[in-house]
């Protein structure tokens, strides 16, 4: 169909050296991350340090001033980059889940696939259905998010993403605005996916889900990467001196 | 029973020299009211639809990457805005009047202009209660957080279906308030039309009291009270709108 050159023994995710300013102030001095298929990666780092705007770079919500990224081979900054290519390969949740008052939970799952993939209705509604029931709000279907606790209206806001049949998933703090008690019912549900193989790019205050489920974890601070590796080395053996003092101070 | 009615309004008018209801026992008078509600009723409703059509566009408009698009509606908003409705009334009619073609009308042989006064009212009318729509849909679009406009286009969306879906149905919650004022407004702002001559109830009304000064207080009591039921049916309407696009937890 397009003729971007990827394979699965590629990164999925590929960042390069991004560089990232909002007017005077850089955000971003130069991140390099690469993410395969099916790989879960966690972003951890204290606040304002960038992780937010990295994977907001990541489907284009921001833009940036150096390096590249590329999703699947696309290149995701290129000025001619058809926008929607990328959004369907690409879900993201975000901290405050910005569902749309005005729509009921299933309509919130099935408004993109048929606005703006232009899928049949009665299929949509099907796999709607599927996806409300997987994490778990089967009965809610109808409830406005007005209706719907925190932890309930996150979940809608996964499911809402999944209905596109993203090949990756961000996840921005999803369970920073939520009670303690409901942010266990937000991450059972994206523990799912991740198992079933979806490719996961989440930022995160939770390191207990972080060591769980991640692959490799990324330590960020003040717009660079400090410190990353896999769970079982990064949280015993870290070295970087911030990277400890901010673990010992979270775990 | 009609005419025991108008009987009643015949001795009426005999016994209180200065109540002559003369509209309602003289068929041709009643005639002209009649004609009038028909012609307020046609630009009340004509004004009301394209002025809340400019209003969703010029909003639209107004939030355009073009900055010469967004002046220009920043113009028209502050030239219909910050000058007189019957003076904006007299000049679409009077000065661009004659500016545009006319042709040949229904009897062969006179000229008459393809924009009749009754479209010069419906038009300037409407692109004055547009110029307030532009600004009352401005604010409830600027109530629609950010962040939700991000969500729509994270998942796809184009700007134009993020504004289509999911900006204009809760910007129009908001301004549902507002937009009522500016619709009641509007209605009232039609007996305007008198000034080009549009044969409208306020025009029927005085062409009535002149040809029967007796008649002045009854006509005026029938303008009011026509002008109360008119806004308060579009009042009502307004207000059953407003119930059945409540969203069930959000907002006031
Ligand atoms: N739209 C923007 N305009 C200007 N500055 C911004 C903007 N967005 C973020 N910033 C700045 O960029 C820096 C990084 O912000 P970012 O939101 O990426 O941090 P973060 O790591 O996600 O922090 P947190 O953990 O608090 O969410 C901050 O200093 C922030 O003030
Ligand atoms: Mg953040």
């Amino acid at each position: 169909m397009s003729n971007v050159q990827w394979d699965e023994s590629q990164p999925i995710v590929s960042i390069v050296d991004v560089h990232k300013s909002f007017g005077t102030l850089e955000v971003l001095k130069g991140v390099s991350i690469d993410v395969m298929k099916g790989e879960v990666i966690c972003i951890i780092g204290p606040s304002g340090s960038g992780k937010s705007t990295l994977i907001r770079c990541i489907n284009a919500l921001n833009d940036i001033q150096g390096g590249s990224i590329t999703v699947e081979g696309l290149e995701v900054h290129d000025p001619k980059l058809n926008k929607l290519e990328l959004r369907k390969k690409v879900g993201m949740v975000f901290q405050q889940y910005n569902l749309f008052p005005h729509k009921t939970a299933l309509e919130n799952v099935m408004m993109a696939p048929i606005k703006v993939l232009k899928e049949n209705k009665a299929d949509v509604e099907k796999r709607a259905r599927q996806l409300m029931a997987q994490v778990n709000l089967q009965g809610k279907e109808d409830s406005y998010p007005g209706e719907l606790s925190g932890g309930q209206q996150q979940r809608v806001a996964i499911a809402r993403s999944l209905a596109m049949n993203p090949d990756i998933m961000l996840f921005d703090e999803v369970t920073a605005a939520l009670d303690p008690e409901t942010v266990k019912e937000v991450l059972v549900a994206i523990k799912d996916l991740a198992q079933s193989g979806m490719t996961c790019i989440l930022v995160t205050h939770e390191m207990g889900f972080a060591r769980e489920i991640a692959d490799h974890i990324y330590f960020t601070d003040r717009g660079v990467i400090v410190e990353h590796g896999p769970p079982a080395t990064f949280f015993t053996e870290a070295s970087d001196p911030r990277t400890r003092e901010f673990l010992s101070q979270i775990l | 029973m009609l005419e025991a009615f108008s009987q009643y309004f015949v001795e009426l008018a005999d016994n209180y020299p200065r109540w002559n209801f003369i509209f309602f026992y003289e068929p041709r008078q009643w005639a002209r009211i009649v004609k009038g509600l028909q012609y307020t009723l046609m630009l009340s409703f004509a004004c009301v639809i394209l002025s809340v059509i400019i209003g969703v566009v010029g909003a639209w408009l107004q939030n355009s990457p073009s900055k010469w698009v967004r002046r220009c509606v920043q113009g028209y908003i502050q030239f219909f805005r910050n000058t007189p409705p019957f003076v904006q009334l007299l000049f679409f009619y009077f000065a661009l009047g004659q500016f545009t073609p006319s042709v040949t009308g229904p009897d062969g042989w006179t000229e008459v202009p393809i924009i009749s006064n009754v479209g010069w009212a419906i038009i300037s009318l409407s692109f004055f209660a547009g110029a307030f729509n532009v600004e009352i849909f401005r604010s409830g679009i600027e109530a629609v957080p950010e962040s939700t406009q991000e969500a729509a286009s994270a998942l796809g969306f184009s700007r134009f279906q993020t504004y289509v879906e999911v900006v204009l149905p809760l910007a129009f919650r908001v301004s549902l308030p507002a937009l009522n004022n500016n619709l009641v407004n509007l209605v009232k702002t039609t007996t305007q039309a008198i000034g080009i001559a549009v044969p409208e109830l306020l025009y029927q009304c005085v062409s009535i009291w002149n040809d029967y000064p007796s008649a002045l207080y009854p006509t005026m009591l029938l303008l009011f009270v026509s002008f109360i039921v008119l806004v308060g049916i579009l009042v009502m309407g307004m207000s059953r709108w407003e119930r059945a696009t409540r969203i069930p937890g959000y907002g006031g």
